[in-house]
């Protein structure tokens, strides 16, 4: 075998991955850089001047029409979505970490039972609940409130799945047994041995959920009518489906848009080893 | 007051009280750990489920003609009928069916290709790559729809102006483009969430698997889908499932896209259709028609998931 062959297919290989990988990076870039462009720009030049170049940089004016826009409704959105995601899945990891703690440490009748039943949560779509739950919510009068959204959005079945499986790995029986024999609780045990070894699967469990809740359009568009109770997500939707009679929301659609995905994307990518770790194990039989 | 606490379960726990005799913790102990995720599943996850199925169940019937007062009454398997008789959730299953067979595989196949390039030498800046793909996966549906929808809108897009310059005319919002349009939007979202998956897994094979391979002058292609493919042929599958149930619950998408085009009608898919009877007040249809979805995802992500097994012979 010549050695010369071998260097030009992997050379003309090379620049074949290159030109595709270059070609779907582009892909993947162009609607974020497209809102990046169409954010700076004032609403005239969103339709009069090519969407791919910067012209006249508007985006200060744009923030504050978008901050200011009916009584400042925006902010009171973003403060919604932190709540609803961020605290929902902090708690929803926290419930989910006792949980799969408890079915991977702990012997009892019927665990494994429980744990199908769990697994079977996890296909169950969560688009199929909303309309159900509307409906129980409705009777209990908490529709239209906070607790609508955000006591759905804790239950995770796939944080319970993924944290008896980091509790298995990162957690030694052992060291539980000697917390047991120095007289420790079993609460005292998991929070000051198994909670700092499972810290950052724990980080995993609250990204996927967190990630669940931003991505749950289906249930809040279900259970609020009430603008002020509303996320980024459906209080943008609404306002996209103004434009037609209301042209100048345009703008405040698009800046709204480029404001809350800026800092999601941010995180991720200073946390992307956490994700790594959470997908390996998802793909675990 | 902790430290009393502590010290008096110590004591309890040194008598020996507090263990049960194989050494594991007491059922109250065990009830409490489980119990805050385990109540909230039962309430927001299995509650609503049987809710459903019992509301299916059920019709409502009137008294005495068209102004008569109406009242809910067993009705058999009737809401089921009218779903089956229904046209129009014909059609959306026959548009998303559609939508599944042609995006996931192709959605797949770019993201495992990305993922075996990813896991070759071949490249240079890895990480730029992987971060570029996996970011949309920070972008929730409706969002992306929104982006997506300013490069398909015939005013606005720079790609439609790019490619009127070069004489062609396309319509993304046409009757025919845009369920492609709307599939191209959850391609954009998934293709990098799912390559990571892949990525993943390829990254955990040990790399002594290809040497006798490379030694016998096989060829980063022939290793790529003789050896590596085959591997992580259980994280295809598991991707394969995860993407037929998202198409089955589609739903943010086109509703975006509906709000600027006609070619969308209120009852595009199969979820959209469930939110259209259900605001019509019909809860009793509605839930039949999430019964029946469900049910669909269940037989073909089960169904898939066993056909691959027997496959593969594992």
């Amino acid at each position: 075998m010549s050695t010369p062959s071998v260097n030009r297919e992997s050379g003309l290989s090379r620049t074949a991955a290159m030109a595709v990988m270059l070609l779907l990076a582009v892909y993947f870039l162009l609607p974020i850089y497209f809102l990046i462009v169409a954010a700076t720009k004032p609403q005239g030049d969103l339709a009069s001047t090519n969407g791919l170049t910067f012209s006249h940089f508007d985006l200060f004016d744009n923030l504050r029409v978008l901050f200011t826009r009916s009584d400042g409704i925006f902010g009171r959105w973003a403060v919604n979505t932190v709540l609803y995601a961020v605290l929902g899945a902090a708690v929803g990891t926290m419930i989910s970490a006792l949980c799969g703690y408890a079915l991977a440490k702990f012997r009892f009748r019927g665990r494994e039972f429980l744990f199908s039943v769990i697994l079977g949560g996890v296909l169950v779509p969560t688009t199929a609940l909303a309309l159900p739950l509307f409906l129980l919510f409705s009777a209990t009068g908490i529709v239209n409130t906070y607790f609508a959204v955000f006591l759905p959005s804790i239950v995770s079945p796939f944080g319970v799945y993924l944290a008896r499986i980091f509790a298995n790995a990162a957690v030694p029986q052992e060291l539980i047994e000697s917390a047991r024999l120095d007289g420790a609780g079993e609460f005292r045990t998991f929070f000051s041995v198994a909670f700092k070894l499972m810290t950052p699967a724990l980080v995993t469990i609250f990204l996927f959920q967190f990630v669940a809740i931003w991505n749950n359009f289906f249930l809040p568009m279900v259970m609020l009518q009430k603008e002020s109770l509303f996320p980024i997500t459906l209080g943008l939707y609404q306002w996209n489906g103004q434009t037609a009679r209301a042209p100048l929301l345009q703008e405040s659609v698009i800046t709204g848009s480029l404001v809350s995905i800026v800092p999601v994307i941010v995180v991720f990518v200073l946390l992307q080893r956490f994700w790594r770790t959470g997908l390996a194990a998802g793909s675990l039989k | 007051m902790t430290d009393t606490a502590t010290r008096a379960a110590r004591v309890v726990a040194s008598t020996g009280a507090r263990r049960r005799p194989g050494g594991g913790p007491r059922a109250g102990t065990i009830t409490a750990f489980v119990t805050p995720f385990f109540l909230p599943f039962v309430l927001f996850y299995l509650v609503p489920v049987g809710y459903a199925l019992w509301q299916s169940f059920l019709a409502v019937r009137r008294t005495g003609g068209q102004y008569g007062t109406s009242y809910t009454t067993f009705g058999g398997f009737e809401q089921y009928e009218k779903v089956f008789q229904n046209t129009e959730f014909w059609s959306s299953i026959g548009r998303i069916a559609l939508f599944g067979i042609v995006q996931v595989p192709v959605m797949l196949f770019v993201a495992l290709i990305m993922a075996l390039l990813l896991d070759t030498p071949l490249l240079k800046l890895k990480s730029v790559f992987r971060i570029t793909a996996f970011m949309p996966y920070a972008v929730p549906g409706v969002i992306a729809a929104i982006m997506w929808s300013y490069l398909y809108s015939p005013q606005l897009s720079p790609l439609v102006e790019l490619l009127n310059a070069i004489g062609l005319r396309p319509d993304f919002l046409g009757p025919g483009a845009v369920l492609w349009s709307a599939a191209n939007v959850s391609t954009w979202l998934w293709t990098g969430y799912n390559m990571l998956i892949m990525f993943s897994a390829l990254q955990s094979i040990p790399q002594e698997l290809y040497e006798a391979a490379k030694l016998d002058g096989a060829s980063n292609w022939t290793i790529a889908w003789r050896i590596k493919v085959p591997i992580i042929a259980p994280s295809i599958v598991l991707t394969t499932v995860f993407s037929i149930i998202g198409t089955l619950q589609l739903y943010a998408e086109p509703a975006v896209l509906r709000q600027i085009s006609s070619n969308i009608s209120s009852t595009f898919t199969p979820n959209m259709l469930a939110y259209a009877v259900a605001s019509g007040n019909n809860y009793q249809q509605a839930a039949a028609i999430s019964v029946v979805i469900a049910v669909i995802t269940f037989v073909l992500s089960f169904g898939f998931m066993r056909l691959t097994s027997k496959k593969a012979g594992l």
